[in-house]
């Protein structure tokens, strides 16, 4: 290992010295104000230190891991994602009664998990990153412990993850029987070139096992049934992770995958993603439709939402991982935000789940209604908002590849998908309630990030074009 | 750069409106009619400065263009562009765009300035509507009016708005995601064929592509205008959204937002699909025919006022559809001026029905009568245009619907005898409203307060317009002729490039129009 490559990983080693010194920081002195900031530091850290990486002939360190353009980009939205989710949760903690400096702990754990996941290039670091990020998420689910919701959302994620795991290895092991071999692009490339004889039962059942795991992490149809009650359990700040930085490292991951061959040349296996994109776009979106709880309907939602982006991740080609990752970046800030609006007016104790909560919000305060409704738009794909931009690509994408069906379904499930969030919308704008509460001030932290996000949002949302010019340069 | 401003005014007044509105609900009707009156002069500038300049250049005769690049790694700029026919409708969004401020000024008294953000920002994609020569940016727009007309329908609306906005929204959203499906497709089909990949629409005219394709997309472009039209079977969204808006958001919906559909037929979908678009052009026409009498029919058998005006329109769309589809200058011609009456009418008819709903608080036709009695001003006005409706010689209405059924005569003379019963139902259910509503004897007793004086000048203003169009309609014609003769020839162009002349009478019949056109390169001739 050369001083290259440590440089090279220099965000990584951020991102794990941060939680040791916090741990030391907090056995000296416990303080939520202290942890956070420092929290802060350590990704902000992590961040700035991502640019002063990149050289020309950085690439693969050591078997496991590579820091190439790709996988420095995805390392800078995940721990962009999770900075955003700290700010976030320093104003929800403020309320709990226990102690709170362990929950930074877990979740800078929890990012260095997702940024291993983004850099792995072999399936031992995969699913190392796979379980630093899954065990700090089962503790971090279940986090305030007030609620049986909290601990049955986490039992339920951490049976559930446990099993598919198990199948994720399993399915290593095959692939590995099959081929000899645990480098991560080698299973893709292999069927893609090989013929189809050769395509053999183990290397196959491995794939699609590993398939498994991956889509519980991503809570595609039909590895979905966690999400909902999960999303609804958590903590607000919590679920905005999951659902963002969480999802985004398998989105990464399966890109990386998958990335270097043509997927509609892998026969079967294309036919089990189309599935799984189809049905993911069309459950999540019809049972969203049916929900009352606003954290339940955005889970929902984010099923369908994912399923868009298969559409993307299967035209492949040229456009299809710049559209992916514009998406996913896309779908970070509007989710982050409408997370971030539920977190900013919940609490440990009590959290504004209901739509009947926000009844009036936008009367009551309107810059957190008008927040909260240009994140619904964006997820709804209206212009003026880099929703719409997103899936504008995501189309072109599957157009592009001229997968009809897809683009039909896209495209008519994003109607239905206006009819959910619409009612939250409405909801928003309906007269208040006429109880007179005490206007609470909101975390400023929390408020100022809300402001940024939706900066980003409508501004991604006029001016694409220089953000499309980076993805395309740092993953091309 | 004018065109420019002509959206960032709006813009950037809405949002100004917004801000001071919670203090000063005034100064938000202030700025929202400062900017309109911004926006009207603007463009009559336009009108005027290069009204000798109207000459076809190789891209057609455009007055002002600007062409920014926006996304250039998908091919997309901002580019805007302006010919006689935008430029008509720019002026017609700028005048009831006033007119619906005018027409706010006391019904709106809650969030006013929420509610000048909402208006001025319709009127913004509106005119960006008319004003885009770009798809995408086409479609940008397309879809950013639809969400503040569906928070005015929701928040100011009467009883049952949120049920009227939801299905006004998925009415026109799932349209409009077909139409840019559609958009992507004719990216890709012209893409692949030319190697450039563009969404320029002055480089996507004369897409070649097979016929089932160009069929596919151009319903995909179809169905979005004729929702919005909207042309039988999609009006049902219609007379829920106009009856529930408030008033100033009917006369943007009637007069502005419906008149997007038809300008999207004339400038995308004949244009771009000029063979399909033919194929396809019997059904249209049928469609066009079951929307005038049967939208009607159902004008007539209404008894909530505004109801019935909201059917009028579907009616007074079938005839727009018809012209459009039907396809010569002279059809073409009554479409425009059928865009501009019909919004100035009916926009006024809307303003109408708000005033005297403001003054009696019902809608319902039955509980009026009588009421000339008490207000003969408003009831005189009402007289007017609903004369206007129902085509009067002399009134704007008349001359465009006249000209449409001329342009279908050559076409199909059955088609034109059968919408020439448009306009007996339509003196029937007119005369029918004025009878029930205002005359008759003052049975409830109504002593109601007559015309205001800013409500007597709004409706003096739509009164000398739609005389005006009615008596003079030239210097429209002159505006809009060397815009609507291009667009004729570029599809008879294409539609003879495809296949034999069967319109050759068509083109030799324009030839003979006044010396404006004589500049027409003689290469068109087959």
């Amino acid at each position: 290992m050369s001083f290259a490559d440590l440089i090279a990983l220099m965000p990584l080693m951020i991102l794990a010295i941060t939680p040791i010194a916090v741990m030391l920081v907090v056995a000296v002195h416990r303080s939520h104000s202290i942890t956070a900031v420092l929290t802060a530091i350590g990704l902000a850290g992590a961040l700035i230190s991502l640019p002063l990486t990149s050289s020309p002939e950085t690439g693969q360190v050591t078997m496991l891991l590579i820091v190439d353009g790709f996988a420095r980009f995805y390392i800078g939205l995940l721990v962009a994602a999770g900075f955003v989710a700290v700010l976030l949760s320093y104003g929800y903690l403020q309320t709990y009664e226990g102690h709170c400096e362990e929950y930074y702990i877990l979740m800078l754990l929890a990012v260095l998990g997702s940024a291993v996941i983004v850099t792995s290039s072999h399936f031992a670091s995969f699913f190392l990153g796979l379980e630093i990020l899954s065990i700090s998420l089962y503790a971090l689910i279940a986090y305030p412990r007030l609620k049986a919701k909290d601990i049955e959302a986490g039992l339920k994620y951490l049976i559930l993850a446990a099993t598919s795991a198990a199948f994720l290895v399993f399915g290593m092991a095959l692939i590995y029987a099959a081929l000899g071999t645990m480098e991560l692009t080698r299973p893709a490339t292999f069927i893609y070139s090989a013929a189809a004889e050769r395509r053999s039962l183990p290397l196959m059942t491995g794939l699609i096992m590993l398939l498994v795991g991956i889509g519980f992490k991503l809570a595609v149809v039909p590895f979905h049934l966690w999400t909902p009650d999960v999303y609804q359990g958590a903590p607000a700040p919590v679920t905005a992770f999951v659902a963002t930085v969480s999802k985004g490292s398998l989105v990464g991951l399966i890109v990386r995958l998958f990335g270097q061959v043509d997927i509609a040349a892998l026969g079967s296996l294309f036919t089990v993603f189309t599935v799984i994109a189809v049905s993911s776009m069309i459950f999540g979106n019809i049972l969203a439709l049916l929900q009352k709880n606003v954290k339940r309907l955005l889970a929902y939602s984010s099923i369908a939402h994912l399923g868009y982006l298969l559409v993307a991740f299967l035209a492949g080609g040229s456009i299809g991982p710049t559209a992916v990752t514009f998406y996913l970046i896309a779908y970070f800030v509007m989710t982050l935000g409408a997370f971030g609006v539920i977190t900013v007016l919940s609490g440990p104790q009590k959290e504004a789940e209901y739509i009947d909560d926000y009844r009036g919000l936008f009367w009551r305060r309107p810059w957190l209604g008008g927040t909260f409704t240009a994140m619904l738009m964006s997820l709804a794909g209206i212009p003026l908002t880099v929703g719409f931009i997103g899936k504008f690509y995501l189309a072109v994408a599957g157009v592009s590849a001229s997968l009809w069906l897809l683009v039909i379904v896209l495209v008519m499930t994003s109607g239905i998908g206006l009819f959910y969030y619409l009612r939250v919308v409405v909801a928003i704008f309906a007269p208040p309630p006429q109880t007179n509460t005490p206007k609470e001030t909101l975390p400023l932290a929390g408020e100022l990030t809300l402001a940024g996000l939706t900066v980003v949002l409508v501004g991604i949302g006029l001016l694409p074009s220089p953000l499309l010019e980076i993805i395309r340069n740092m993953i091309a | 750069m004018i065109l420019v401003w002509l959206i960032i005014v709006p813009t950037a007044a809405g949002l100004l409106a917004w801000l001071l509105g919670n203090r000063h609900p005034s100064w938000s009707r202030w700025i929202s009619l400062i900017a309109l009156a911004i926006n009207l002069i603007l463009s009559l500038t336009l009108l005027t400065r290069d009204a000798h300049l109207l000459t076809i250049t190789p891209g057609g005769p455009w007055l002002a263009e600007i062409d920014l690049n926006w996304i250039p790694q998908l091919g997309i700029s901002f580019h805007l562009a302006v010919d006689g026919l935008s430029l008509v409708l720019v002026l017609l969004t700028a005048f009831l765009g006033m007119t619906a401020v005018g027409s706010a000024w006391t019904e709106i008294k809650e969030r006013v300035g929420f509610f000048y953000f909402n208006l001025m920002w319709v009127l913004a994609g509106i005119t960006g509507v008319f004003l885009a020569l770009d798809l995408f940016l086409f479609y940008f727009f397309w879809e950013m009016m639809l969400v503040p007309m569906y928070f005015i329908i929701a928040v100011w609306g009467h009883e049952n708005r949120i049920y009227a906005a939801i299905k006004f929204f998925l009415f026109t959203q799932i349209s409009g995601l077909l139409m840019l499906v559609a958009i992507i497709g004719l990216y890709f089909v012209h893409g692949r064929s030319s190697g450039v990949y563009t969404f320029n629409y002055l480089q996507l005219l004369g897409t070649e592509m097979p016929a089932p394709t160009a069929m596919v997309l151009m319903l995909g472009f179809l169905i979005a205008f004729v929702v919005k039209l909207p042309a039988f079977p999609v009006h049902t969204w219609l007379p829920d959204a106009h009856t529930e808006a408030p008033t100033p958001g009917s006369v943007i919906l009637a007069g502005l937002l419906l008149k997007t559909g038809a300008y999207g037929l004339m400038r995308f979908t004949v244009p771009l699909f000029p063979q399909a678009a033919f194929d396809f052009a019997p059904i249209a026409i049928i469609l066009g025919i079951i929307g005038i009498l049967y939208g009607a029919l159902l004008a007539f058998s209404q008894t909530d006022l505004k109801r019935m005006v909201a059917y009028t329109s579907v009616s007074h769309m079938g005839f727009v559809l018809l012209g459009v589809f039907v396809w010569n200058e002279l059809a073409l011609k009554g479409v425009v001026l059928q865009i501009l009456c019909h919004g100035i009418s009916t926009g006024a008819l809307f303003i109408l029905v708000g005033a005297i709903q403001e003054r009696i608080e019902t809608r319902d036709m039955r509980r009026m009568g009588g009421l000339w009695d008490t207000i003969p001003r408003l009831a005189g006005v009402a007289m007017i245009f609903a004369l206007a409706s129902l085509g009067l010689p002399g009134l704007g209405n008349f001359v465009s619907e006249i000209l449409i059924l001329f342009g279908t005569y050559r076409d199909s003379v059955p088609a034109a005898v059968l919408a020439t019963l448009g306009l007996i139902s339509a003196t029937i259910y007119a005369l029918w409203m004025i009878q029930v509503a205002f005359h008759g004897p003052n049975k409830k007793g109504w002593k109601l307060p007559d015309l205001s004086g800013r409500e007597a000048a709004l409706m003096g203003a739509m009164i000398v317009a739609i005389l005006w169009l009615g008596l003079y309609p030239q210097p429209v014609f002159k505006t809009i002729t060397p815009a609507l003769h291009h667009l004729d020839q570029t599809v008879t162009r294409m539609q003879i490039a495809a296949r034999a002349p069967a319109k050759a009478i068509v083109l030799s019949e324009t030839a003979k129009r006044p010396p404006a056109q004589s500049v027409r390169p003689k290469g068109d001739n087959p």
